[in-house]
């Protein structure tokens, strides 16, 4: 079977053929519809390169001047950018826009990522079908190779089209706010007027020093937590009492009752949280007014807006998220209860237990069983809950301690006004990733204790 | 396997907490504390809702003039909603985005929910193991990014854009909800196809598809009203006004002419709110349970 002449070739050989000319180790090998597969995307890294580029130009090269799609690319997320926008004889010269090459130099770093894969692939496989060779091992056509490849092909082909959807929105932007906050792209440095340059870990500094910017990070990190652990434990307490109420026996009409409690579930958020919003509203809302009316108050109460008094505000809000999450609960612990045997309950009946005991020592383990996993995705989703705190208050009422944040602004609330109307992006970047890591940590030791980890 | 128990809605109740036996005395009493509970969180719950509703029904523009049962009721702010607001316009752009969410979530979650299922290949590890990263990544802070970069790349204002981040912003999450509903799935169905020459395609299409159902549709509702609700990634997103979704109209409605618009703002709200709670409230059942299979399986 095996060549006599080629096989004493040692495998480095055409590995290293590989390394240098993609597809040409596979040559050596007599494979040449392999060799002809790794050296088309050679010839379209190459390709792509030059006619991106301006290689022709006689002129000397330069990576801002001549470079193509990977060599300019990589220089722009080196450099940001060498040339700011300036005004000259003929007008405004082009300047560079850092936060273009930024991006453009990212994508070009994941594609060649990807292409190095199939460099990686291409060298150990020349390698390796070699060393079968040399001890003996059958030839195989590339033909034959590539059926064979079709069985793990299948499950490339079907996963490409979401790869790639999430690659390019999920992924490149999650990389790429990791690059921002490393930079000073802010409101002072807004290309293409500025360039915006690297500037280490001036931006944690900033926020960890002390300054201003950790009040805020603090005070709004503390009131997050508040607002995460009181909204779960609250909304589930309430949510097992209805639920528990619902299944006694003596309700008229449990599925009516149980329709209307899931009303604010049902409801899009958005809906609810504003016309709550303009119940609350301090100076036509009904409820101040009301208040006035019956003679409890003498003035209005500004509910959301009154500075002196931020922790009214946030407890109505708090008292408004509640009315929004209980509903979920009630449902959850609802279809539990229905789950647990009646004999359980007939044997500690037989035993003489009183309704109290036998609610907390069989319905409430059984419940809890099955619904705390959900209590820490409940608490992750309302420490990322930006719906109902910028919808009832916009982050009010003012706080004067705080940059760029009011006195019920959360994290991610607080985010968006960094990014969106005070344009300070670096500082949001940041942000974003201590989200990231606080909410990544919650996550991660919750798949410890699940299954889930084991199940892949 | 939670998706198996919680499946009925509490029905005539087997899990009564049994007080009534021990003290028959008392269960007159503890029947009208018991409603009068009832009665009150449901007066709770109701009212907010009841408010707008007659809001949208009151007669006047402010706020300060809307009455939960307003004496004259009327239906012009409905009418003025869609001849006078460009209410009409941020609904179909609403509806586009949804319908192109629900679409793209579901044909993509069901396949690749399939093949890490299913199929044994190189880096099916890795890559499960990056979708759980991924999923823990808040959607709105790809959402900061993805603002930066549409801005930069002048892409911002696109609808089909808008749709294609939030398809892969809630991609992560559902394919592993698909994956673990597939799993429990019985492979002994698969394989008597395969023996019979049937190709992975055709066990995908013909077998496990049908059997997806219950999620898919979870998927489905959430996936398709998600674009209704949704503030934070229209608003990095959208700019121009003919691009608007109905969440943002009803937000600026609000916020800027806040006075005097109120009651056409109640109509809009009660428009969006209605087909949304409806399918909630019917489709309840297939929701809540996908919603506790996602926690089970991480």
């Amino acid at each position: 079977m095996s060549n006599a002449p080629s096989s004493r070739l040692p495998a480095l050989v055409p590995g290293l053929a590989s390394a240098l000319v993609w597809g040409a180790g596979q040559l050596l090998n007599r494979q040449a519809g392999k060799a002809a597969f790794y050296f088309a995307f050679f010839a379209g890294l190459v390709g792509w390169e030059i006619a991106s580029g301006n290689y022709y130009a006689g002129m000397d090269f330069t990576a801002r001047g001549n470079g193509g799609f990977f060599v300019k690319g990589l220089w722009g997320l080196f450099t940001l950018g060498t040339q700011s926008r300036q005004m000259t004889l003929t007008g405004l010269s082009e300047g560079d826009n850092s936060i273009t090459l930024l991006a453009s130099g990212l994508i070009a770093l994941l594609v060649l990522a990807l292409l190095a894969v199939i460099w990686i692939w291409g060298v150990r496989d020349a390698a390796a079908y070699r060393a079968t060779l040399n001890t003996g091992g059958p030839r195989e056509s590339s033909a034959a190779y590539y059926r064979r490849l079709w069985d793990s092909a299948f499950a490339y082909i079907m996963l490409s089209p979401g790869l790639v959807l999430v690659v390019f929105m999920s992924v490149l932007p999650v990389l790429f706010v990791i690059l921002v906050a490393f930079t000073n792209y802010n409101r002072d440095h807004l290309p293409p007027k500025n360039l915006v340059e690297w500037v280490g870990f001036d931006n944690f500094g900033a926020i960890l020093s002390g300054s201003a910017w950790t009040d805020t990070f603090l005070g709004v990190l503390a009131w997050t937590f508040v607002f995460a652990l009181v909204t779960t434990v609250a909304s589930y307490a309430l949510g097992f009492f209805q639920a528990v109420l619902l299944a006694n026996k003596k309700v008229k009409a449990p599925r009516v009752w149980r329709s209307i409690f899931l009303l604010p579930w049902a409801v899009p958020a958005i809906v609810s949280a504003l016309v709550f919003r303009s119940m609350f509203n301090g100076q036509f809302g009904p409820v101040s007014q009301w208040l006035v009316d019956v003679g409890l108050t003498d003035d209005r109460i500004y509910w959301f807006t009154d500075a002196s008094n931020p922790n009214l505000a946030r407890a109505v809000v708090l008292l408004i998220n509640l009315w929004l999450t209980f509903p979920f609960f009630m449902a959850l612990v609802g279809g539990v209860l229905t789950n647990i045997d009646a004999s359980y309950y007939e044997a500690a009946r037989m035993d003489g237990a009183s309704a109290l005991q036998q609610l907390r020592h069989i319905t409430l383990p059984v419940v809890h069983k099955t619904v705390a996993p959900l209590l820490i995705l409940s608490f992750v989703s309302s420490f990322n809950n930006f719906g109902v705190v910028y919808f009832l208050t916009e982050g009010g009422p003012d706080n004067a301690d705080y940059r760029f944040a009011g006195s019920t602004d959360l994290l991610v609330t607080w985010l968006f006004k960094l990014t969106f109307e005070t344009q300070l992006y670096n500082i949001g970047a940041v942000m974003s990733l201590f989200i990231f890591l606080i909410v990544g940590t919650i996550s991660v030791w919750n798949l410890n204790r699940s299954k889930a980890i084991r199940e892949l | 396997m939670t998706a198996k128990t919680i499946e009925r809605p509490a029905p005539s109740g087997t899990a009564t907490p049994p007080r009534r036996r021990r003290r028959p005395r008392g269960e007159g009493l503890s029947t009208v504390l018991i409603h009068l509970e009832l009665v009150l969180v449901a007066a709770v719950v109701i009212f907010p809702l009841l408010w707008v509703v007659g809001a949208s029904l009151s007669p006047g523009d402010g706020l300060g003039e809307v009455s939960p049962f307003p004496s004259e009721a009327t239906v012009d702010h409905y009418v003025n909603l869609f001849t006078e607001t460009a209410y009409g316009r941020w609904y179909l752009n609403s509806l586009y985005v949804a319908v192109l969410n629900m679409a793209g979530s579901v044909v993509l979650a069901a396949v690749c929910g399939f093949v890490f299922s299913r199929v044994k290949f190189k880096g099916r590890k890795a890559g499960l193991l990056s979708i759980l990263i991924l999923q823990m990544f808040p959607a709105f802070l790809a959402a900061i990014a993805v603002y930066m970069l549409f801005l930069n790349f002048g892409l911002l204002d696109s609808l089909t854009g808008l749709a294609l981040v939030s398809i892969a912003g809630a991609l992560p999450y559902n394919i592993w909800l698909m994956k673990g509903y597939t799993d429990n799935l019985p492979a002994s169905l698969d394989e008597a196809a395969a023996i019979d020459g049937a190709g992975r395609l055709t066990i995908f299409v013909k077998i496990i598809l049908p059997l997806m159902r219950p999620m898919l549709t979870f998927v489905a509702i959430t996936q398709f009203t998600l674009p209704w609700m949704d503030f934070i990634l229209p608003r990095l997103v959208l700019q121009s006004a003919d691009k608007q979704t109905v969440a943002l109209g009803l937000f600026n409605m609000i916020s800027s002419e806040y006075a005097n618009s109120y009651t056409t703002f109640a109509a809009g709200a009660v428009v969006l709110a209605l087909p949304i709670t409806i399918l909630y409230i019917v489709l309840q059942r297939y929701l809540v349970t996908g919603a506790s299979a996602g926690a089970e399986k991480g």
